[in-house]
C-alpha cells in the first residue's frame, strides 16, 4: 500500500517533508555512543583498580579531629618570626612581580605574530610553552637545589612564572589588535620603534598593566606556596610548624596568609577597576 | 609625477590581484580608481607605498623609483605619501591631536616621539588643520569617543600632516551616510587641491567618483579596463568594469555640483 501512495504523491508532484536536525558534534551515532561507552567503562575500571582504602580514611578522620582541635587556640606568641615570614612574602611577590613585568616586555612583543618574523615568534612562544609547562612547585624545587634554601629561589621562581603569564597574555592582547592601527602608523613613514611607542603601548597598556596588578596579587598567593619547599617567606614557616607539631602555631599563620590574600586580591581588584 | 609601469601581484595563496596594471599621472589631481570588490582596487593603492610587497613591476614617485628601495629609503619616502582608510585607523586611545602629530612620525626622532614633544611648527600646523576639517576644539578628545565622520576628518588631518606629494585613499566613504560621504570627498578634493597633491582613491561610489573625480581608472580582475573623465564613464563602460546590470540610474546626469547649498559650518555641525 505504502509504495502505491508514495508512487501516486510523485506523479502529483506533492513535496515529501524535509527532516531537519542540530548538527551533532560527532555526526556517527556509533562513535557518539561508543565514546560514551568507554567512558562509563574507564570510569568504573579506574574506580576498581584505584584500591581506595576506606580502613585508612575511616582511621584518618579522628586524627584530623586531634589536629584541629590542637589547633585551637591559634598561637601568635612568636608574632615576630610571623611577621618576618609574612613580610619576606610580600617582598618575594613584589620583587618577582617586577621584575616579570620587565622581562615580560620583550618576550611578549617578540611573541605577536603581526610584529616579528616567524623564526622569532615561534622562539618567544617556545620559551612561553616551555616555562608555563611547569607549575611554580616544580621550578622552586629546582632553583632550591641550584641556590639552596631561602628568598632567593622564591624570587627566581616566580619571577620565571611571572614573566611568562604577563609575555603571554600581552603577545595575545598585541595579537588582537586591529591590523588597520598598525597599518596606518607604518604608512606614515614610522620605524618599528616609533611604531611601538606610538600604536601598540597606548593601546596595549591598560591591559598590561591590569594583567600585572592580577600577577602581583597571584604571586602573595604562591609566595606562601613555594616557601613550604624551602624557598622562602611564610611557607617556609609553616612547613616547618608541621614537622614540629606545632599546630596552634600552624593555625596563626595560615589565618594571617588569608588575611593577605584577601588584602593581595582587595588591592588587585581596587587598582584593575580604575585602570578603566 | 606617478608612473605605474606593469605592476602584478600575485599573492601567496595563488590569487592575482594585480595583473600588468600601468597608468601614468603628470599633475596633481584627483584620481578615482573603481572597480567590483575583489578587482585590485586595495592591493593597487598598498602596493604603491609598499604595504604589499608587489610581485614585479614598478612605482616612480617624482623620479625615485619606490618599487627599488631599501627598507630605510622606503620609510624616507612614505611620509611623502599620506594615506586615509575606510575603517579610520586612529590610534584610539590617543588624542586627536596625537593622531594629527602621528602623521610627522616619520619626521621626528624616536624621543621627541616618545615624550610628545613635536617641533612647535609642527603643533601649530595640526592646529590649522584641525580647524581646517571642522575639528576646532576637539584636539584634547580621545580618538574613541569621536563618530564616523569625524574620524575620518582626523584621518585626513594626519595624511595631510604629512605634507604628502601622494594622498592613498581607500574607499573613503564605505563606512559613512550619504551625506557625511560628500562631505568627506569635498573637503579631501579641495584639500587636494590647496595642498597640491596628487589623490588616487578607492571608490565604490560611481557618483562620487563622477562628482569629485578630474579622472577615472576601472580596474576589473586586476587588469585596467577603463581609463578616462567622468563624462566618459557610460553605461558601456560600466558594463566593462562591473559586468551586466541596469546602469541607467547610476550615471550622474547633472554635470556640475548639485550640493553647493552646504558649507563647511553645517558640515562640522552635521558630523
Amino acid at each position: 500500500m505504502t509504495t502505491t501512495i508514495e508512487a501516486s504523491n510523485s506523479q502529483n508532484n506533492v513535496p515529501a517533508p524535509r527532516q531537519w536536525h542540530t548538527i551533532k558534534l560527532i555526526e556517527n551515532p556509533y562513535y557518539r555512543y561508543g565514546l560514551i561507552v568507554l567512558a562509563i567503562a574507564y570510569f568504573i575500571f579506574a574506580v576498581t583498580t584505584l584500591e581506595i582504602d576506606w580502613s585508612r580514611i575511616y582511621t584518618g578522620l579522628p586524627r584530623a579531629g586531634d589536629i584541629f582541635t590542637r589547633m585551637v587556640p591559634p598561637d601568635f606568641s612568636r608574632w615576630s618570626l610571623l611577621t618576618r615570614g609574612i613580610l619576606e612574602s610580600v617582598q618575594i611577590a613584589l620583587a618577582a612581580s617586577f621584575f616579570g613585568m620587565i622581562l615580560a616586555i620583550p618576550l611578549g612583543l617578540c611573541g605577536a605574530r603581526n610584529l616579528v618574523p616567524k623564526p622569532v615568534y615561534l622562539v618567544a612562544r617556545s620559551i612561553i610553552v616551555l616555562t608555563r609547562s611547569f607549575h611554580e612547585i616544580i621550578i622552586a624545587i629546582f632553583f632550591v637545589k641550584i641556590f639552596g634554601f631561602g628568598p632567593l629561589a622564591g624570587v627566581l621562581t616566580l619571577i620565571v612564572a611571572s614573566t611568562n603569564f604577563i609575555a603571554k597574555m600581552l603577545a595575545e592582547d598585541i595579537e588582537n589588535m586591529p591590523a588597520g592601527q598598525l597599518e596606518a602608523i607604518r604608512a606614515t613613514g614610522a620605524s618599528f620603534p616609533k611604531l611601538l611607542i606610538y600604536c601598540i603601548s597606548p593601546q596595549a597598556l591598560p591591559r598590561y598593566l591590569g594583567v600585572s596588578i592580577y600577577r602581583l596579587d597571584a604571586n602573595i598567593r604562591h609566595s606562601t606556596v613555594v616557601g613550604i619547599v624551602g624557598a622562602g617567606g611564610i611557607g617556609q614557616v609553616l612547613a616547618a610548624t608541621f614537622t614540629r607539631y606545632d599546630y596552634d602555631f600552624s593555625l596563626a599563620i595560615l589565618m594571617c596568609i588569608v588575611g593577605l590574600v584577601f588584602i593581595g586580591e582587595f588591592f588587585s581588584n581596587w587598582v584593575r577597576g580604575r585602570l578603566r | 609625477m606617478l608612473t605605474i609601469t606593469d605592476l602584478t601581484k600575485t599573492y601567496p595563496t595563488g590569487t592575482a590581484a594585480l595583473k600588468g596594471v600601468s597608468f601614468s599621472i603628470s599633475e596633481p589631481q584627483v584620481v578615482a580608481i573603481i572597480g567590483p570588490s575583489g578587482s585590485g582596487k586595495s592591493t593597487l593603492i598598498r602596493c604603491i607605498n609598499r604595504l604589499i610587497e608587489p610581485t614585479s613591476g614598478s612605482v616612480v614617485l617624482e623620479d625615485l623609483n619606490i618599487t627599488k628601495l631599501g627598507r630605510r629609503k622606503l620609510r624616507k619616502a612614505r611620509r611623502r605619501m599620506g594615506m586615509i582608510f575606510q575603517e579610520y585607523n586612529l590610534v584610539e586611545r590617543l588624542t586627536v591631536m596625537e593622531n594629527a602629530l602621528s602623521g610627522r612620525l616619520g619626521y621626528v626622532s624616536f624621543w621627541q616621539a616618545f615624550r610628545r614633544k613635536f617641533p612647535p611648527e609642527d603643533v601649530s600646523k595640526a592646529f590649522q588643520l584641525l580647524d581646517r576639517v571642522g575639528l576646532e576644539g576637539y584636539h584634547d578628545t580621545r580618538a574613541d569617543a569621536l563618530s564616523g565622520g569625524e574620524r575620518q576628518r582626523v584621518g585626513i588631518a594626519r595624511a595631510l600632516m604629512q605634507n604628502p606629494a601622494l594622498l592613498l585613499v581607500d574607499e573613503p566613504t564605505a563606512s559613512l551616510d550619504p551625506k557625511t560621504s560628500r562631505q568627506v570627498m569635498r573637503l579631501l578634493v579641495e584639500l587636494s587641491k590647496e595642498f597640491g597633491t596628487l589623490t588616487l582613491v578607492n571608490i565604490h561610489d560611481v557618483g562620487l567618483a563622477q562628482m569629485f573625480a578630474d579622472r577615472i581608472i576601472g580596474l576589473r580582475l586586476g587588469e585596467v579596463v577603463f581609463d578616462g573623465t567622468a563624462d566618459q564613464v557610460t553605461e558601456q563602460v560600466l558594463t566593462d568594469i562591473y559586468g551586466e546590470e541596469d546602469w541607467s540610474a547610476t550615471i550622474r546626469k547633472v554635470p556640475e555640483g548639485d550640493d553647493d547649498d552646504e558649507d563647511e559650518a553645517t558640515a562640522k555641525a552635521a558630523s
